[in-house]
């Protein structure tokens, strides 16, 4: 499947739905939509991830860069993922200490907000 | 098998690895693993082929024998960019063990949104997924050897 990227509005943050296949072909997309965002204000990010199928290094690199484009601006990138699939590759490069990762994007967006 | 270093044959060659995989015998709990490290090894060399030689294919062995499924992704772009899992690799070297996770920028310290992960992250990534994985430079290039336990003795 290919990839399906979606953004929304949400209590002041800007969540992005993600959908489909990250790899070395379409982390592009997601890499020019996170860019696109944070050049036009939006720092407080949250990448809902429920329905990601694959994950390889090169999403988690974009992912990475988004974090460290939203921190230069005080902001915050969290992710929401419940699939043991997808958290094993954030276990096992240790991303799970870098990221906030939560079972669902109220409670990322509850999370971030007690946070402020 | 061989095919073009483009971007877009990545996912096929990992579809064709799983379904493999799969006939081989290969626990359907492993087949996420093969999936990923086979996607992490392609990408690698298909990186590498587009950087040093966009007109070599990236070569692609699957194999099933001796109760085992044996994959060999090699590359022909030598370089010299992958040495910190330049020898036969374990999980414990996958970066992230470390106090601020490995990670240069971690800490917000680079300028470079894109340079935040550490060369190499595929392979270290293929280190933690495969239950046995052997990294090696050829004259021509890296071959990295993984493998898992399938239930096909055809040995």
């Amino acid at each position: 499947m290919d990839l399906k990227l979606d953004h929304h509005t949400k209590d002041g943050i800007e969540v992005v739905d993600v959908e489909g296949e990250i790899d070395v072909y379409t982390a592009p997309r997601l890499r020019e939509l996170l860019i696109e965002l944070v050049n036009s204000g939006h720092y407080q990010l949250v990448v809902n991830m429920e329905k990601v199928e694959f994950l390889d290094s090169t999403g988690l690199g974009v992912l990475v860069g988004g974090l460290k484009r939203v921190r230069a601006h005080d902001g915050s990138l969290d992710l929401v993922c419940t699939q043991e699939r997808i958290l094993k590759i954030f276990r096992i490069t240790g991303l799970t200490k870098v990221f906030g990762i939560h079972d669902t994007v109220d409670e990322a967006i509850t999370v971030r907000k007690s946070e402020k | 098998m061989s095919f073009t270093p483009l971007p877009v044959h990545v996912r096929t060659a990992r579809l064709v690895a799983t379904a493999v995989a799969r006939r081989s015998g290969v626990q359907e709990a492993l087949l996420d693993e093969v999936r990923l490290a086979v996607g992490e090894a392609c990408s690698r060399a298909v990186e590498a082929h587009r950087a040093h030689c966009p007109t070599e294919p990236v070569r692609i062995e699957l194999t099933g024998t001796r109760g085992r499924f044996e994959v060999v992704v090699t590359d022909a772009a030598a370089r010299d960019d992958d040495g910190a899992l330049d020898h036969e690799s374990d999980s414990s070297a996958a970066p992230g063990s470390g106090s601020d996770n490995g990670y240069p920028g971690a800490d917000g310290s680079l300028d470079d949104p894109e340079a935040l992960l550490p060369q190499g992250l595929g392979l270290a990534v293929i280190a933690g997924l495969a239950d046995d994985v052997k990294i090696s430079r050829t004259a021509a290039g890296l071959s990295i050897r993984m493998s898992w336990p399938s239930g096909d003795y055809t040995g």
